[in-house]
């Protein structure tokens, strides 16, 4: 029977970046070929949410949601437009962080959807983080003598949005390849502008989990913290704040190893993804010397 | 015909093959039948089988459908035969206009397919039906239907294109030579589920949402575009899916037995629900009609009054940019507004000196929430 991976994600009106990662990270699991069908689907692009299923041709459906948090468009928007007959968020038991998979199916199409959680909370975003870390400092060893900040948007909507950054910080902070982790957030306390408050080291890398580079990442955030006065004028990585380097990274989701995060996904959920996960992280190893 | 072409015809004899004309059949006596229009020979060996089948397009074209193509009932099955008028010409008359191409247009895509007559294989040249005079060496070549995704995403002005139904699709690429499979990849990325809708149209299973189904559904900030006044949502289908703006052709009405007046357009593909740019537009529509109408005096010459009206069909229509220069004969010509700007508004920005609000000046408003 013949399986498809449908990664969702929110996509833009406005900005042409925003669907750019789902795209890359679509074609590296296409290529790696554990999919009979690859598709992606957007709430603000085309094709909508509504008509992606109808786009796939397997009876086996894959939706990986590219979203950082559990809430409002992983449990209501999604499976709304999905048509995911009898969808109850009470399926995923989950405290927040721990939604795996729940299986529909579709009214639209009569397909099984397995419908995975977000790749935001899924463990392995960690390395991705980390990834992003080692990329941006052109250093796959890059961890003594460094701070850590994981970013967050941050929001009182949605206390799951939080959750997701503490998560992977307590995670990094884990591995105790930093001299410091820290969570910090665009619209709640600890505050990213305050970023060099929070570290002692020189050094401080910062990774937002977003999924894609836009306002937030591209404007806000770097002004906010002090890496430019205008971001129309640049920065530079590592930037000098306040007798630290910022080594600013941009979006998480832009990382190539996030392909690996939506696999894992449909992997936890049953796809039968042999040796595709090992494919793409060959493939995504792209910090230099990561294999030395 | 290949040999691997004339060995799965023998293979499928036993059972019988009735398809686009061609009927091949193997009697119990070991004898094959082998019959197109106009054409019929019984009784046959396998070699003599091989002479009639040889340069027969029904037996390449046999091929092609049922052992490459496969997939009856299928959207891309579907999509292909439409694209070669299959339902229309059998294989003979269809091969020769094969030979020069046979052209058909999916909103802005000109689709020409061709056919190798030794083997049936087609192929398929997709590019904007702007472009159909241009030499594939005068246009950029992609071979890649992923890359359609890249070219959709903006205008030949370098917009932004969130629409891809949107009647700005670029120009000046082509995909020369695209296999089957690949031809209906690109369709699929230039104009997603196109070709999915469609296909239920034709099976008389479209399942159509119309503005109050949609509306209804919505929540978040998009709760609110349910008291969108039903005069409004004509508006809106004015604004947004007339032909000029949208190649898909609207089906959805404000409710099942309530039709909009608006025209619903002549795309080929329809249109099954109110699309995202709608709901979101619908969202600020829905603020904008919650107020409430003033009354403003203004002083105008009749040719300024007729220049606001002609400023507001030349941005509506998109016309501002083939505005020449010096064109002052044009109403929204830019020196000609600025004319007007420098005469008529005051230090505030507001026309005729006349506040918006006497109490809020400067009140703009500026959500952008695009969730």
């Amino acid at each position: 029977m013949s399986q498809a991976l449908v990664i969702v994600a929110h996509g833009s009106h406005l900005n042409p970046g925003s669907s750019a990662p789902t795209y890359d990270h679509a074609d590296t699991i296409r290529a790696a070929g554990a999919f009979d069908e690859v598709r992606t689907g957007y709430w603000k692009e085309e094709p909508s949410l509504r008509e992606v299923l109808r786009t796939v041709e397997s009876d086996e459906v894959y939706v990986v949601p590219m979203f950082v948090s559990e809430g409002y468009f992983t449990e209501q928007v999604i499976p709304r437009e999905l048509r995911l007959d009898g969808w109850d968020v009470a399926d995923w038991d989950s405290d927040g962080l721990s939604a795996d998979v729940a299986t529909y199916t579709a009214a639209d199409t009569g397909q099984t959807v397995h419908y995975c959680g977000p790749v935001g909370t899924h463990e392995s975003m960690t390395d991705v983080l980390i990834r992003r870390a080692e990329s941006v400092t052109d250093d796959p060893h890059v961890g003594e003598g460094f701070g850590f900040a994981v970013v967050g948007h941050g929001t009182e909507r949605n206390e799951n949005s939080a959750k997701a950054i503490e998560y992977h910080a307590e995670r990094v902070r884990e591995t105790g390849r930093f001299d410091e982790v820290q969570a910090l957030y665009m619209d709640e306390e600890p505050e990213v502008d305050d970023v060099t408050d929070f570290f002692e080291s020189e050094d401080v890398v910062v990774v937002p989990l977003f999924i894609s580079d836009g306002f937030h990442t591209q404007e806000d955030i770097p002004e906010d913290m002090g890496l430019t006065d205008d971001y129309r004028t640049g920065y530079d990585v590592p930037a000098e704040v306040d007798g630290h380097r910022i080594w600013y990274a941009g979006a998480v989701g832009t990382e190539a190893l996030m392909a690996d995060v939506v696999l894992e996904r449909a992997a936890d959920a049953g796809a039968d993804v042999a040796g595709a996960i090992e494919t793409v992280r060959e493939t995504t190893r792209v910090a230099p010397g990561a294999d030395d | 015909m290949l040999a691997r072409q004339f060995d799965a015809l023998v293979d499928e004899a036993e059972s019988g093959i009735d398809f686009d004309g061609l009927l091949v059949a193997r009697a119990d006596d070991g004898g094959y039948t082998f019959a197109t229009p106009g054409h019929e020979a019984t009784d046959l060996s396998e070699t003599e089988l091989h002479a009639h089948a040889a340069d027969s397009p029904y037996v390449t074209n046999w091929y092609f459908w049922e052992r490459e193509v496969q997939r009856h009932d299928s959207p891309r099955r579907a999509f292909l035969r439409r694209a070669e008028a299959a339902a229309d010409h059998d294989p003979g008359e269809r091969y020769d206009a094969l030979h020069d191409g046979l052209v058909t247009e999916w909103g802005q895509l000109r689709i020409e397919a061709t056919v190798d007559p030794e083997t049936g294989d087609r192929r398929y040249d997709v590019r904007h039906v702007d472009d159909a005079d241009h030499a594939v060496a005068d246009l950029d070549a992609h071979h890649d239907p992923l890359e359609a995704r890249e070219i959709a995403k903006h205008t030949d002005d370098g917009m932004y294109r969130p629409l891809k139904p949107a009647t700005n699709m670029p120009t000046g690429w082509v995909f020369p030579d695209l296999d089957w499979r690949d031809a209906v990849e690109t369709v699929e990325l230039f104009l997603p589920a196109t070709v999915a809708n469609w296909y239920r149209e034709q099976q008389g299973e479209l399942d159509v949402d119309h503005w109050a189904d949609t509306m209804e559904r919505q929540t978040g900030i998009y709760g609110v575009v349910e008291e969108l006044p039903r005069e409004a949502v004509e508006w809106v289908a004015e604004a947004a899916c007339d032909d000029s703006q949208c190649t898909k052709r609207r089906e959805w009405q404000y409710s099942a037995d309530d039709e909009l007046a608006a025209d619903g357009g002549t795309g080929v593909y329809p249109c099954r629900e109110p699309c995202s740019l709608v709901v979101a537009a619908g969202r600020k529509w829905t603020k904008l009609e919650e107020e409430e109408p003033r009354e403003y005096t203004f002083h105008l010459t009749p040719s300024e009054k007729e220049q606001v009206e002609g400023i507001v069909d030349a941005v509506a229509d998109g016309r501002v940019d083939e505005i020449r220069e010096a064109d002052v004969y044009e109403d929204a010509n830019r020196y000609r507004t600025r004319y007007l700007r420098a005469k008529l508004f005051d230090d505030h920005g507001d026309l005729g000196g006349v506040p918006t609000d006497p109490e809020e000046h400067d009140d703009h408003d500026a959500d952008h929430d695009d969730e």
